[in-house]
């Protein structure tokens, strides 16, 4: 090997590695989003789940609908690859903690619903390498960048909630369902409830407290609301003892956001 | 140096080719879970990391094993490991290169891995899992380099490569103990949620590489004239033997916790792996016959190990070593990160077995990493017999 062919190697392995360390710096110089997480958090947004009006099957399927919907979720057959932001889980499952061996079978197989809890420690915001999942300041919703994520499914691994769900593959969107205005995604990245982000951004309420609340018996079945305001529906529900709630596997320490009247 | 790849008899031209086919089918493979998503693969909603990632941290614990080489010839100036370091640190850089490969043909989206580097995040454990394992690559191609190259001109390396080789040692230790971080710090998975397991993680480690470098070291005397020596192999057997004694009671360790404590969150998942969950009249056991052969394994092989007679018959060396990388293997390249997802968080029992294109994209990496070693292993040999006919 002539010292040329070394020196040329040698220099071409300082130039790969000296780029490689300066990707970040490129990253700064491009002035990215940030997607920060800051101490700065002004207002929590939360959501109360009424246990009794939500066993009403109208009440889950227009909720589960109504989300899916709103985002172009796809319709996907196979339960162990179907993608779901909101869906109904059983009692016992949902609250292992607080379901003795005990309980009635109607009690332990009671329809529940379960979305992302928006937590205030979110173990999938700690885990993601990109940080395609961050909680936001303004509002406390713990968002999704679908564009940013690698589909790497570590957030799977952390979430200790089954929130989240990843495009097996991809999700075609069967055209004679009506198209939301919301972003497409490809293959390979996870998606989750963020409390309908694109709706309270207008000022609006999420489809699913919206749709719940359509269906005749379902008005409160879902409540959302800031929990920094203390005049909110939600703020009262919670202040009020007369009224039992509960969150999902609270010892974990995540500070779950959606409470379940019980 | 470096052309001594290009040129063997012709059993090298037959490996590399053999290989060469494989990474070929492996790349058909991935060609169409590129193309189709991960659906190809067995992972669901409910499992969602399988064969890949059992891989990568099945091949992160043999990377790390080159320490074991490392340390005392360096550190302690252990002469005996003279011809034995570089072996050691051919197969650390082959096994991390496939730890990153198998991470790579995980993600759904790999066009974007660079997103890791563009968003640093120094709250995640991947992230500082791909910085440590990009350093140790780097750290062993540059040592190993090096040192060929003094060896080459039979003149001592460079006073720089001291602190490097240093350097090597503990991140060699910290590339497995990160790695171990990404499991043991996620309060949503009891079964991985141990201090134990970073220790587990190197014990494991520790017996498995070495392991595989006995093998490697018979495999070359057999073939060329290359020969670390008897000793070198003896004392890896006794660094197999303590490190096969410490993961065998890490595990009996675990299984005291898990199961003496009766608390389901625990219990559900060794119970699981060792005799099967029951749930709505379905029995689920895939793994039980694996988890049984596994622990006996272990437990046969580490018995025999204890007797240095046995280990200097480099016949049953060679067998007990194959029995250690197996059991090591389905410890941790089939039943830890699987059995983590068994039951789900919503307490849902989904099986995982993965699809035929799955393992063919798993054979087509580990013969990327195979390549890969036995190119510069026929560095090394080249170097070795021009040296010792001049």
């Amino acid at each position: 090997m002539s010292q040329d062919r070394r020196s040329f190697l040698k220099n071409a392995g300082c130039a790969a590695m000296g780029i490689g360390c300066g990707f970040p710096l490129l990253g700064v110089g491009c002035n990215r989003a940030e997607h920060g997480e800051g101490d700065s958090q002004t207002s929590q947004l939360a959501m109360i789940v009424d246990i009794e009006k939500c066993q009403d099957p109208k009440v889950q399927e227009a909720c589960t609908k109504a989300c899916h919907q709103a985002h172009n979720v796809p319709e996907i057959k196979d339960k162990h690859h179907r993608i779901d932001w909101i869906k109904s889980e059983k009692r016992g499952h949902v609250f292992p903690d607080q379901t003795h061996a005990h309980a009635d079978k109607t009690v332990k197989d009671m329809p529940v619903l379960v979305l992302c809890n928006h937590c205030d420690n979110p173990p999938c915001v700690k885990v993601c390498p990109t940080a395609a999942t961050w909680k936001r300041d303004s509002d406390g919703v713990v968002m999704m960048d679908m564009h940013r994520c690698i589909g790497c499914r570590y957030c799977m691994a952390a979430c200790p909630y089954g929130a989240r769900s990843f495009n097996w593959s991809d999700p075609e969107f069967k055209e004679t369902r009506k198209l939301a205005d919301y972003p497409r995604r490809e293959k390979g990245v996870v998606e989750k409830c963020t409390f309908c982000e694109e709706l309270i951004r207008r000022g609006e309420t999420p489809a699913c407290v919206e749709a719940a609340a359509s269906v005749s018996g379902g008005e409160g079945a879902l409540v959302f609301g800031d929990l920094s305001d203390k005049q909110s529906e939600v703020s009262k529900i919670l202040a009020d003892s007369s009224i039992n709630t509960i969150c999902r596997r609270v010892s974990l320490g995540t500070g779950p956001n959606v409470f379940y009247i019980v | 140096m470096l052309e001594n790849a290009f040129r063997g008899g012709k059993c090298y031209w037959m490996l590399v080719a053999f290989w060469s086919a494989l990474i070929v089918m492996g790349l058909a493979l991935y060609q169409q879970q590129f193309t189709d998503g991960l659906i190809i693969t067995g992972m669901s909603q409910d499992v969602s990391w399988g064969l890949y990632i059992s891989q990568f941290t099945f091949l992160v614990g043999v990377a790390a094993s080159a320490v074991m080489v490392v340390l005392p010839y360096y550190l302690h100036n252990y002469k005996a490991f003279g011809k034995m370091v570089i072996l050691g640190e051919g197969l650390a850089v082959s096994a991390v290169l496939m730890c990153m490969l198998f991470i790579f043909v995980d993600l759904g989206q790999p066009t974007r891995v660079m997103n890791v580097i563009l968003h640093p995040t120094p709250n995640s454990m991947m992230f500082w899992d791909f910085v440590a394992l990009t350093g140790y690559l780097v750290l062993n191609l540059v040592i190993g380099a090096v040192t060929l190259e003094a060896e080459r001109r039979q003149a001592p390396p460079p006073k720089w490569i001291k602190p490097v080789i240093y350097l090597s040692i503990p991140w060699a230790v910290s590339i497995h103990t990160v790695t171990a971080f990404l499991y043991s710090g996620l309060e949503a998975r009891p079964f991985w949620m141990t201090a134990v397991l970073a220790p587990r993680f190197l014990a494991s480690a520790f017996a498995s590489g070495p392991a595989l470098l006995i093998l490697l070291a018979l495999i070359l005397r057999t073939f060329t004239k290359f020969d670390p020596g008897k000793e070198a192999i003896q004392k890896l057997a006794v660094i197999v033997t303590y490190a096969m004694l410490a993961n065998v009671f890490f595990v009996l360790v675990e299984l005291f916790t898990g199961l003496y404590s009766d608390m389901p969150h625990h219990v559900d998942h060794f119970a699981y792996l060792f005799t099967g969950l029951r749930e709505g009249g379905e029995v689920f056991s895939a793994l039980v016959p694996w988890m049984w052969v596994c622990e006996i394994l272990s437990l046969v092989c580490v018995a025999v190990l204890l007797f240095p007679k046995a280990r200097a018959k480099e016949g049953l060396l060679a067998l007990i070593c194959v029995g250690v990388i197996a059991a090591v293997w389905i410890e941790k390249g089939l039943a830890m990160v699987v059995a983590a997802y068994i039951p789900s968080p919503l307490g849902h029992i989904t099986e995982y077995t993965p699809t035929l294109e799955e393992v063919g994209i798993t054979i087509g990496v580990y013969a990327i990493g195979f390549l890969l070693l036995t190119v510069l292993y026929k560095i090394v040999l080249g170097v070795r017999e021009r040296l010792e006919a001049a």
